[in-house]
């Protein structure tokens, strides 16, 4: 899966948590929770999406590089097999 | 018709999910309602055969009316009279001939007007698409987002166009039909219920760490939240503080044995429901999350059960971690508690005599003053404090 890939799955995911914010109308770089407004449930959701569709193991000590919408996709593209 | 919670007195049938002739038994899905909360599930409260549906799809029903004929095992097929189902008192053994009644006394109002049939459920469409920073705008101005003219999703530049300047003087919004639901209940609860209120500061870093241990190896769908442990410390500090559990009907505390824990969920787009955690004094941490997971999931669906709206003995209400320091909740009519907990944050503290940076926040109790008083408050509150300074013996 390519960069571009995941970022389609990753707006895909966040639109179904949260379908009144439109994804190419945040702020990429800032908090991710505060720009979708999500709470700690939908955000453990996204993670557990994420890594079911990915295939990939999202340890909980990793959601520091997950703060904004780009940090979350470059971690994502940086663990997934290209 | 069975109680929908004290906020909601009729909701309209829409699914009608066993046809006449089929067995049921206790605990069966065999309807659906849409109500001001989304879709409400109706289960059947005791076994036997559908005999008739008595009422229509699509019709307005009333909480305590009767929806079905069940003929309990061995009973005539021809029986005429209706006889209603489910019934909602939780307390088992309902004789076939129980009629099926709103177990809360009515509220003296009239229900408030509905003013636009509007599901509450989220959906995509049901409201203007709006960036973060244009609805922090809009909110604090008080602009009215529908009288905002925008090919798609309204921005900044919307707002700060000149032709809806206009709205800046802000006319009165239709209110939704959740938030009219919320307002009844607790204007009920404002009137009925003398409350007090008590804080606490309390040290949640043994708690976090235990999240954080319990979390370190496991996969997503297998972690726990900090609102699972407050859930289960609440829960166990119950057993000892019982006159915070339960209902308070026609003059008399019922107490509970059971720990039904309303769990407050927020609603995106603006509403807050508090289905119930059943049995929560019986399970296990991690069985606790799963069921808060799926609760909190259906919660945001619209797709919860009646009983999960009418029978929480106690609410809890957690601010999360974008929240603010304190909360001062509103009781649930007819319960008689709500335990709050705000924002966590890291503040100076002494601990072990050394100031120490450690994860704080503020723990409250509202309860009912007809049940209970402020010292049995104090000993509660510091019962759901040792609780979370030793997570792993939850």
């Amino acid at each position: 899966m390519n960069k571009q890939d995941i970022e389609t799955a990753v707006k895909a995911e966040l639109n179904r948590i949260a379908p009144d914010i439109d994804a190419d109308d945040i702020d990429r770089s800032e908090n991710l929770r505060d720009e979708f407004d999500i709470d700690s449930m939908d955000f453990l959701n996204l993670v557990t999406a994420l890594s079911k569709l990915l295939g990939l193991n999202i340890p909980e000590a990793d959601y520091d590089q997950m703060e904004s919408f780009d940090d979350l996709v470059g971690y994502l593209s940086k663990k997934a097999p290209a | 018709m069975p109680s929908l919670g004290a906020d909601m007195e009729a909701g309209t049938l829409v699914e009608q999910l066993v046809q006449p002739g089929e067995p049921v038994k206790r605990g069966d899905v065999i309807a659906a309602v849409e109500t001001q909360k989304g879709t409400i599930e109706i289960e059947v409260f005791q076994d036997g055969t559908l005999q008739e549906w008595l009422v229509d799809l699509g019709t307005k029903v009333d909480v305590g009316a009767p929806l079905a004929t069940i003929l309990a095992e061995g009973e005539a097929t021809t029986e005429p009279a209706p006889e209603p189902t489910p019934n909602p008192n939780p307390t088992p053994a309902p004789k076939p001939e129980h009629v099926a009644q709103e177990p809360e006394p009515k509220p003296i109002e009239p229900t408030p007007p509905q003013p636009q049939q509007q599901r509450s459920s989220p959906k995509p469409d049901s409201r203007p698409r709006i960036t973060p920073a244009a609805r922090r705008r809009a909110a604090q101005q008080g602009i009215d987002l529908s009288s905002i003219a925008s090919k798609g999703t309204i921005t900044l530049a919307d707002l700060e166009s000149p032709t809806p300047k206009a709205a800046a003087t802000p006319k009165p919004a239709p209110v939704s039909s959740m938030r009219s639901a919320i307002a009844s209940a607790m204007s009920r609860s404002n009137r009925e219920i003398p409350h007090y209120y008590l804080s606490h500061a309390v040290d949640l870093t043994a708690a976090d760490d235990f999240v954080t241990r319990f979390n370190a190896d496991r996969a997503p769908q297998d972690r726990l939240l900090l609102g699972a442990v407050y859930a289960r410390a609440l829960a166990k500090a119950l057993s000892k503080y019982t006159e915070f559990n339960g209902h308070y009907i026609d003059d008399a505390f019922h107490q509970s044995g059971a720990v039904h824990l309303g769990f407050a969920v927020n609603i995106r787009g603006g509403g807050l429901i508090a289905p119930a955690l059943f049995d929560a004094e019986a399970k296990p941490i991690e069985d606790l999350m799963t069921d808060l997971r799926d609760l909190v999931e259906r919660a945001r669906t619209g797709r919860l059960r009646a009983r999960e709206l009418s029978e929480a003995t106690i609410t809890l209400t957690s601010l999360g971690d974008r929240g603010v320091d304190q909360l001062y909740g509103v009781i649930y009519p007819p319960q008689v508690a709500i335990v709050g907990l705000g924002t966590p944050r890291l503040q100076p503290a002494v601990h072990d005599g050394e100031v120490a940076p450690r994860l704080t926040s503020s723990l409250t109790l509202s309860a009912d003053h007809r049940v209970s008083d402020g010292h049995r408050g104090a000993l509660f509150l510091k019962a759901i404090d040792k609780n979370l300074q030793r997570p792993e013996q939850l």
